[in-house]
């Protein structure tokens, strides 16, 4: 369970964040969406500690993440940045093995290199083990980001836009992997994204947290507080969400 | 490792090349200089990897962000107060302890100022630091005219990096320091590969970054303030040992970079020092043989990139 009480924050002198109280269950696909610059991307950083609240509280699993520390915070929730750098000579088996870095600190042991195998096993991964990271398409990099991500074997894993820039393949792709991620019986994690194709929002979200202007839209169960209506107060223009082949396709009207 | 054969070969042809009697006297005097030049090469290439991992650029060092210029402006203006004689007058050993010891809070003061926002903004910086450095030498210029030619002959000779004078007290504190330095910056390899990956990535896994910056500063602050105040500023020695580190291993892991650009600085300057003696006859300055070959290096670097 992610709790956000009364949380505001501002970035040189202007509010970013407005007063946001709301809760997301502990299972499922939670999608963050609302228009550019509504303050998406700072909400996620802000509940992944990157950002420090000017008031108002962050409570995931039952611990503040503005009052812990950074290894603490790193056991209970990974996070896929925008514009993930990386750096040269890096192949993907290593980069998805810093994933175990809040595990072992810099001390691997087998178990971290079993498990950084299986990952890469896992998100078929492993012939491009030996890659360096710099050389793969775009598609194949944000799918080794996302192994790193998790790796880290988090309850949470929050993605800021993860399928920016990506083809219909490689969304397609993500979206599959996160949503077995997502309903693992063995293994559950909280996915949360930032998504700006509504489409695919409504297709794959099981929960929806809209901001505009900073402001809390609506959040709670995409089926039931997901209406055309509301949808289009969000994006101040005309957007209806019609059912194509049993799946709901979100257009402009 | 082939480095340290690398090492071991440039040691034995800087000893043993054109050895004559008296043999003991000559080697005694020898490894005296050897240690001194091992010294400097090792912490100047394991500072400078430590330093471009925390910019996140592969051009930048420590002397290009302007701490050359600190030093020169700190030694003319050091001669300015004091005077041409008062500054040969210094009592050496606490002469060079209040040099390194001012060097280290100054270059740490300077890459505060650069790095307060992380590397992030990696234009800010660089143009901070050539700025600064611009700023300083044209300080310390300004100071050098005021001065008279034997004052400013003093500065001069201050000015370049000399391994001709060392004084073995102060190479006593130099080495110790500078093992304890090196050995911290080994410590700290796991996490500056962590470092690599960025500020944000660095801390969603739980790496507290900005005390790791502030500590990977420090010991390099602390490398290259010593190593400068032991013989002088050598501008591109760092970058030569660096790129050659990078270039020979093909790896991010600094458990081996820093060690390997440890090795390969060493080799430098003692085999440079060895062909500067022996072949050149003294008729110049080691640091400017060094920097001859680092200023192309350097140029052929910016040249050949493609990336970034």
């Amino acid at each position: 369970m992610i709790e956000v009480e009364n949380l505001t924050l501002a970035r040189g002198g202007a509010a970013v964040l407005r007063d946001l109280t709301f809760r997301i269950p502990a299972r499922g696909i939670t999608a963050v969406i609302g228009p550019n610059g509504a303050g998406k991307s700072t909400l996620l950083h802000t509940l992944a500690g990157l950002m420090r609240p000017d008031a108002g509280s962050v409570t995931i699993a039952g611990t503040d993440i503005h009052r812990a520390r950074e290894d603490e915070r790193a056991l209970i929730l990974s996070l896929l940045t925008q514009s993930a750098g990386t750096v040269p000579r890096l192949n993907v088996r290593d980069l998805v093995g810093f994933g175990r870095w809040p595990h072992h600190r810099g001390r691997p042991t087998q178990a971290d290199a079993r498990l950084t195998d299986e990952v890469l096993e896992r998100f078929d991964l492993t012939d491009l083990g030996g890659r360096e990271v710099e050389e793969l398409s775009g598609g194949q990099k944000q799918r080794a980001f996302l192994a790193m991500a998790y790796a880290q074997a988090t309850p949470w894993m929050l993605l800021d836009e993860p399928l920016a820039a990506l083809d219909p393949k490689y969304t397609r792709d993500i979206m599959e992997r996160l949503r077995a991620i997502a309903s693992d019986p063995d293994d559950p994690r909280g996915v949360v994204l930032v998504l700006h194709d509504l489409s695919i929002a409504a297709d794959h979200a099981d929960w929806c947290v809209a901001l505009k202007d900073g402001r809390l839209h609506c959040a709670g169960p995409w089926r039931d507080s997901m209406t055309s209506d509301r949808l289009s107060a969000l994006y101040d223009t005309p957007l209806r969400m019609v059912s194509v082949e049993g799946r709901t396709v979100v257009m402009d009207t | 490792m082939a480095l340290g054969g690398l090492l071991v070969l440039a040691v034995a042809l800087f000893l043993l090349w054109g050895l004559r009697a008296p043999v003991a006297f000559i080697l005694s005097l020898r490894s005296e200089k050897l240690a001194a030049l091992v010294l400097v090469g090792a912490a100047t290439g394991a500072a400078t990897v430590i330093f471009q991992t925390i910019a996140a650029n592969r051009l930048l060092t420590p002397g290009i962000v302007g701490f050359d210029a600190l030093f020169i402006f700190i030694q003319t203006t050091l001669v300015m107060i004091l005077g041409g004689v008062g500054y040969a007058d210094l009592p050496e050993t606490p002469k060079f302890l209040a040099e390194a010891a001012g060097l280290t809070a100054a270059a740490m003061a300077l890459f505060g100022v650069l790095f307060r926002k992380g590397a992030e903004d990696v234009i800010r910086m660089i143009l901070t630091g050539v700025i600064l450095g611009a700023l300083l030498r044209g300080l310390a210029e300004f100071v050098q005219r005021l001065l008279d030619p034997s004052e400013f002959a003093v500065v001069q000779q201050a000015s370049i990096a000399s391994f001709n004078s060392v004084d073995e007290g102060q190479l006593g504190i130099a080495a110790v320091v500078l093992v304890l330095a090196l050995l911290a910056a080994w410590r700290l390899a796991p996490a500056l590969d962590v470092a690599g990956l960025g500020r944000a990535k660095a801390r969603t896994l739980g790496l507290p970054h900005d005390r790791l910056v502030l500590a990977a500063l420090g010991i390099v602050a602390l490398l290259v303030s010593v190593s400068t105040a032991l013989v002088g500023p050598i501008t591109f020695l760092g970058l030569l040992a660096a790129s050659l580190a990078h270039a020979a291993l093909r790896d991010f892991r600094h458990t081996v970079l820093i060690p390997a650009a440890a090795l390969i600085g060493a080799s430098i300057l003692v085999a440079g020092q060895a062909v500067f003696e022996r072949v050149l006859g003294l008729q110049s300055a080691l640091a400017i043989v060094v920097e001859f070959a680092g200023g192309l290096l350097f140029l052929a670097l910016v040249l050949a990139r493609r990336r970034t």
